[in-house]
């Protein structure tokens, strides 16, 4: 399943309940995109949740939007970024998805 | 005339100048907040009111270097922020925890700032006359 987070983990509790949900097995992928990107931060409380996940999930990030806010030399080792065309495949290649609003 | 009314009208027209606090706590794209908090800033400047702009939490992210907005057709509003100071708004800070939990720091930002503790925001907060949240 393709999860799709696109609020900052700091303003609320959707990224939270996602990596709960998710790191319990089964073949995730998480889509960061909007301010969702500002957990990929290196350094930061929220990077460290996604870090602690990321051996079960696949984490990808929207490039436009990562680049957008001026973050893009500081995101964590090991996640994937992706352009529009790149998340359309993640949307296709995955049986189903969801959108964490 | 009533003596308060005419705080509000001196006789040279300039008025009174109060102590004007902008509080932004919400970062640059995801919602209109920054953008618009910024425009109500400019303005009150042009009234000559005595401004103090304060970044925490995610508002920290408005003054982010090396936005670059191309791809998501929005428009980069981080410039802004340099030219405050053309404006005679100086008065910048930042709260440093808001800055660590986001694995930021000082060097990260586009504009000299003050960063303050939240005992030295909080300080800066009550001796504010009016406190407008965006």
């Amino acid at each position: 399943m393709l999860h799709i987070v696109n609020k900052s983990p700091f303003e609320n509790t959707a990224l939270a309940s996602c990596l709960r949900v998710a790191s319990k097995g089964g073949d995730n992928a998480l889509l960061l995109i909007e301010d969702g990107v500002y957990a990929i931060t290196k350094n930061s409380d929220a990077g460290k949740a996604v870090q602690a996940v990321m051996g079960g999930i696949k984490v990808y990030a929207l490039m436009p939007d990562v680049e957008a806010r001026g973050m893009q030399d500081r995101v964590l080792e090991g996640i994937s970024m992706v352009d529009y065309a790149g998340f359309v495949d993640l949307v296709i290649e995955h049986n189903n998805v969801q959108s964490w609003l | 005339m009533s003596e308060a009314a005419g705080d509000f009208d001196d006789e040279d027209g300039s008025g009174t100048i109060k102590k004007f606090m902008f509080l932004n706590r919400k970062a640059p794209y995801g919602t209109v907040y920054a953008l618009e908090g910024l425009e109500v800033v400019l303005i009150t400047a042009a009234f000559d009111q005595d401004v103090s702009m304060v970044f925490m939490d995610d508002g920290v992210y408005q003054l982010v270097k090396g936005q670059n907005t191309k791809a998501i057709a929005m428009k980069n509003f981080s410039p802004t922020y340099r030219a405050l100071d053309g404006y005679d708004i100086e008065k910048l800070y930042v709260e440093r925890d808001s800055l660590e939990m986001r694995g930021l720091s000082e060097d990260d930002l586009l504009v000299p700032v003050e960063v303050l503790s939240s005992a030295e925001m909080q300080v800066l907060m009550s001796d504010q006359d009016v406190v407008i949240a965006f």
